[in-house]
């Protein structure tokens, strides 16, 4: 075995390195950095399905999402969506990890209970839930026909489309959102707690004053999970409305899909699927900003 | 003390109650699904008991196609998954490399951007691969994957590299080094990453919906969705919910199996992200 | 130590090159239909096995199925029977969800290099197919043809009338229906209406439903989700238009939406709902529809001919059908799919399409096809047949539609179909949701429609 001087062995380490990153690196170019300027490229053409070439208009795809009220219309639908199934996942995701976190012989069975709808697919929840809320003959409505209450159709009104598909969600997520707040809650010491309880405190106190400012990384790292989940949220569209009632449900990433993949206008699904990196950064930005440091320098 | 005490039992009782709630839709779907059609939905079954809707779904859908489609994409996605990221996350991890923060930049923008959000450029570098309608175009999106190298090289660098330099001293080059040391030691991280790409890809349905033509090359959830929606009419419910049982069966069953893995592995994918 | 890294370079940039090589190509993405795009792998993989010579072209089909009975097995059938008659073509039959997807998947496939040599989609998509370069003109195919001339003029006018584009015929009609009125007789002579004398106008519409409604039951039902509120409003319009005008100009070019008598037809449906109450009020599904007739849950419902098959096996009760209730004037719309043939295909893949479509039309065939599932038989020989005249003789409800044939006109049909029709179906449920008035509506639809369409005046 020859020896290598210093300098070679670390131009050997440099070359090693690079080479063993490659492949993974290729493929998120490919996927993941090339589309993203791409998408903003084309934002800026029109691009139709039958056009041989993308033609550069400016600003012009923009210029007309601005103005269509259709386009603020999606945006209010995801937002209003993302807040009324962040919160609530949130909330019972708690809930229900303080549940599971005491001692019991029934708790393997409740955290089975709560977590099983996380690992079916979206696409099977979706089908059995449009019957759930179909009209009339719905699992919904017959039950509040049985209390002698008018049935509701619940997809069909403007009114009720998110909140319902914001049920179901919550029902899917909180099991999700529940394993981190439990590991949230049993990575806080037990002294701590002991602590507290000699000094007196009660149950309520203690998760009040100590667990819940203790979980406050777990809020912040959850609740941009959660986000960044309800934004990519599109199967139940597909499957239960369709945008429908009016786009009263259609969400930011089924109006890509649909200009996309249904009216084959490549240039607006561009510069809507812009918009989408915009929020998603956004989004992403305090997680950044928080642990940025952390993982280059430790 | 025994105020302390009925108080537990109360939440005990409620956290039971609501526990069977969040069972009800699986409950209606199984009830549904085996038994005699009727026009209206009861939470349990009325009717008795049936296989004609899943044997209906069954020869109406080619599942057996599906299923092997679905496998193929979940083994072989995973499969590659498994040596990039290796790969990646023993050179990020441990060598300590010039320029390695251009590749951090790269990882945490697919961590930002999930990759459903890129579906119509990606749709276009595909078509001009001429990769519309394979199985490898489903599939090709995935294969170099953030996560699986964010949690591999959490663990790799907790291995002491003492380890490693005495592997080296045997002479051991570098594959040895990552085949006989990191990844035994990493098993857990494996373990759980498997857990995560393999539900992942079972359920996913946007990339395989837009990618896919065929049946040949169909998954089961586009397979489920195409007869979901299609008009077929008359009291149709049955037979989606036969078609979602077997679709769901399987991951479900490893589920109450495993229930422990499945949600550790949620978490240290979740937390490490 | 120097061979390993080399190893370890190869191997590297290998997979990185695989990687990185569709990424090239800059911003210019083949639209177009590439040709006779060679056959993927995997398509030659799934081809049927039994009838693999080597010679054998394969032609891929997709197909759509939107109605109730198992169509999709039959269609299977009938490729099978033309693969066995033709030694020399291979069809291999793809079924491809609804209406909507296959659309979509066919254009998929088209920007991906492999579209299917023949599809059926909607008849109303045929000045998207020729615009975009999808689907080709048949007529130098009919021309060829010994007795082309005489095949395309066998068909019923009714449905021959929506193939044309700028004078060239792009399709051939195949799964054709219209919008009929299904009723139930026991709950007619429940409340005293005579069975036999259906509605014939929109006032009986009104009267009759008031006198069917009551706490379990509405008297009439339309489905308004998209997709279908489009086609029963084509229905309504025609009904009561100024002298029988459609939603479109007849080039594709132009929509009349906001005309006095379509906002008269749209404030009709709002009637229904809110001031007679004799109609769910929201958005009834299209395929819960027919499940709540057969319930008894409604009384009279708006559906598709296609439907009747699922109808007849399924209803508990006696009933019947008859022509669409008249405004001005009783009329109705057709729809339903035709063939089409892929645009940039080799000669002789043409000629087996050709083949194929020529086959699956054939009187005889197109006549069992029209028994099975409830389609309209859309050739005149046809109704010659033995076959034809058993079947109406025993299910006289199904010839209502053929007889309805001659007072009905094409669906909405423009040049970006999908987006036109998604206007018009939005703006008519904010009008169900109240969001609008019927003449905001359809004004906004009108305005809407005519940007997208402005590019093609």
């Amino acid at each position: 075995m020859k020896t290598y001087t210093r300098k070679q062995r670390e131009l050997k380490k440099n070359l090693v390195g690079w080479l063993l990153v490659a492949p993974s690196l290729a493929f998120m170019t490919c996927f993941t950095v090339w589309p993203i300027f791409r998408s903003i490229y084309l934002s800026l053409t029109k691009y139709r399905m039958g056009m041989a070439k993308p033609e550069w208009i400016g600003f012009e795809n923009y210029m007309n999402l601005f103005q269509s009220s259709l386009f603020w219309k999606v945006m209010g639908n995801t937002l209003f969506f993302a807040l009324i199934t962040i919160v609530p996942s949130m909330v019972v995701g708690l809930f229900l990890a303080t549940i599971v976190n005491r001692k019991s012989r029934l708790t393997g069975f409740v955290r089975t209970a709560y977590f099983y709808p996380v690992i079916m697919p979206m696409i099977a929840i979706a089908s059995i839930w449009m019957f759930i809320y179909m009209a009339k003959n719905g699992l919904w409505d017959q039950f509040l026909v049985s209390l002698g209450r008018k049935p509701m159709n619940v997809l069909s009104s403007k009114k009720t489309v998110l909140p319902a598909m914001a049920v179901m969600y919550v029902w899917k997520e909180a099991g999700y959102l529940m394993v981190f707040f439990l590991s949230g809650i049993q990575s806080i010491s037990e002294e701590v707690n002991e602590a507290a309880r000699i000094d007196g405190a009660g149950s309520w106190t203690i998760f009040r004053r100590i667990t819940l400012p203790l979980l406050a990384p777990t809020f912040l790292f959850v609740s941009t999970i959660a986000l960044t989940n309800s934004f990519k949220l599109v199967d139940h569209v597909v499957i239960m409305t369709e945008g429908a009632p009016n786009n009263a449900s259609t969400l930011l990433l089924y109006y890509i899909y649909q200009q996309g993949f249904t009216n084959f206008n490549y240039g607006v699904s561009s510069a809507l699927t812009t918009v989408m990196l915009l929020l998603l950064m956004v989004v992403a930005l305090p997680r950044f900003l928080s642990q940025d440091k952390k993982i280059h320098y430790n | 003390m025994k105020k302390r005490k009925t108080i537990g039992a109360m939440i005990t009782i409620f956290a039971v109650l609501l526990g069977i709630l969040w069972l009800i839709p699986l409950i209606w779907l199984i009830g549904t699904a085996f038994s005699v059609p009727s026009f209206h939905m009861t939470l349990f079954p009325t009717t008795s008991f049936t296989l004609d809707n899943i044997k209906y779904v069954w020869n109406a859908i080619p599942f057996g196609t599906y299923y092997i489609n679905t496998l193929i994409l979940v083994v072989c996605t995973f499969a590659v998954q498994f040596v990039t990221s290796t790969m990646a996350a023993y050179a990020l991890g441990v060598l300590d490399f010039k320029g390695s923060a251009l590749v951090f930049a790269v990882i945490f923008m697919q961590i930002i951007i999930p990759n459903d959000v890129l579906i119509t450029p990606n749709f276009m570098t595909l078509s001009e691969m001429k990769l519309v309608d394979t199985k490898i175009g489903m599939m090709l999106p995935f294969y170099g994957s953030a996560l699986a190298i964010f949690l591999l090289r959490q663990h790799f660098k907790s291995i002491p590299r003492a380890l490693a330099e005495a592997a080296r001293i045997d002479g051991a080059t570098t594959w040895q080094t990552i085949w006989r040391v990191y990844m035994p030691c990493a098993k857990p991280a494996y373990l759980s990453f498997a857990v995560i790409s393999v539900s992942y890809h079972w359920n996913n349905y946007l990339w395989p919906l837009i990618v896919t033509n065929s049946p040949a090359n169909r998954t089961l959830t586009v397979g489920l969705a195409i007869f979901a929606k299609s008009k077929e009419a008359n009291m149709q419910w049955a037979n989606v919910c036969a078609a979602a049982f077997i679709i769901i069966i399987p991951l479900l069953l490893a589920f109450f199996v495993a229930q422990k893995q499945f949600m550790s592995s949620f978490v240290s994918a979740g937390i490490k992200e | 130590m120097r061979k390993k890294i080399a190893l370890l370079t190869a191997a590297s940039l290998l997979a990185s090159v695989v990687a990185l090589s569709g990424c090239g190509g800059g911003g210019a993405a083949p639209t177009q239909a590439a040709g006779g795009a060679e056959k993927t792998e995997a398509k030659a993989e799934s081809a049927d096995a039994g009838s693999d010579s080597k010679e054998a072209l394969h032609l891929t089909f997709y197909y759509p199925v939107n109605v109730g009975g198992s169509a999709a097995q039959l269609i299977e059938n009938l490729c099978n029977d033309f693969n066995a008659e033709n030694p020399d073509i291979v069809v291999e039959p793809v079924y491809t969800g609804n209406y909507d997807d296959t659309v979509t998947k066919l254009q998929t496939a088209v920007q991906g290099g492999t579209p299917p040599e023949v599809f059926v989609s909607l008849a109303t998509q045929r000045f998207t197919m020729a615009s975009t370069g999808m689907a080709m003109p048949l007529d130098d195919l009919i021309a060829a043809d010994p007795d082309g001339q005489e095949y395309i003029d066998d068909f019923l006018p009714g449905f021959m009338e929506d193939s044309y584009v700028d004078g060239q015929i792009y399709s051939i009609p195949f799964q054709r229906s219209t919008m009929v009125m299904f009723y139930n007789k026991d709950a007619f002579k429940e409340v005293g209406l005579d069975p036999e004398k259906p509605p014939t106008t929109w006032d009986e519409v009104v009267e009759y439903g008031q006198k069917l409604t009551n706490d379990n039951r509405y008297g009439v039902g339309l489905a308004l989700n998209s997709g279908s509120a489009q086609w029963a409003f084509t229905g309504f319009c025609l009904q009561n238009s100024e002298n029988g005008e459609n939603l479109m100009t007849e080039d594709g070019k132009a929509v009349m939406f906001d005309t006095p008598g379509n906002i008269e037809a749209l404030q009709f449906w709002l009637d229904l709902q809110n001031k007679y109450e004799i109609m769910a009020p929201g958005i009834v599904q299209w395929t819960d529809l027919p499940t709540q007739f057969l319930a008894g849950e409604v009384a009279m419902i708006y559906h598709t001919t296609g439907n009747m098959a699922n109808i007849s096996q399924n209803a508990e009760f006696e009933f019947g059908t008859c022509f669409l209730p008249g405004g001005k004037r009783q009329a109705a719309p057709t729809g339903g799919g035709n063939f089409y043939i892929s645009n940039g295909l080799s000669e002789d893949r043409v000629q087996a399409a050709w083949k194929f479509i020529r086959f699956m039309t054939e009187p005889e065939r197109a006549a069992q096809w029209s028994l099975d599932t409830g389609y309209v038989a859309t050739r005149q020989t046809c109704f010659e047949t033995d076959l034809m005249k058993n079947y109406y003789e025993e299910l006289p409800q199904a010839k209502v539609a053929y007889e309805q044939i001659d007072i009905a006109k094409p669906e909405l049909t423009t040049y970006n179909a999908a987006e036109i029709w998604r206007i018009l179906n939005d703006n008519i449920q904010s009008a169900v949701v109240g969001d609008a008035t019927p003449e905001e509506a359809l004004k906004a639809a009108q305005e809407q429609a005519t940007e997208v369409l402005a590019e093609y005046q």
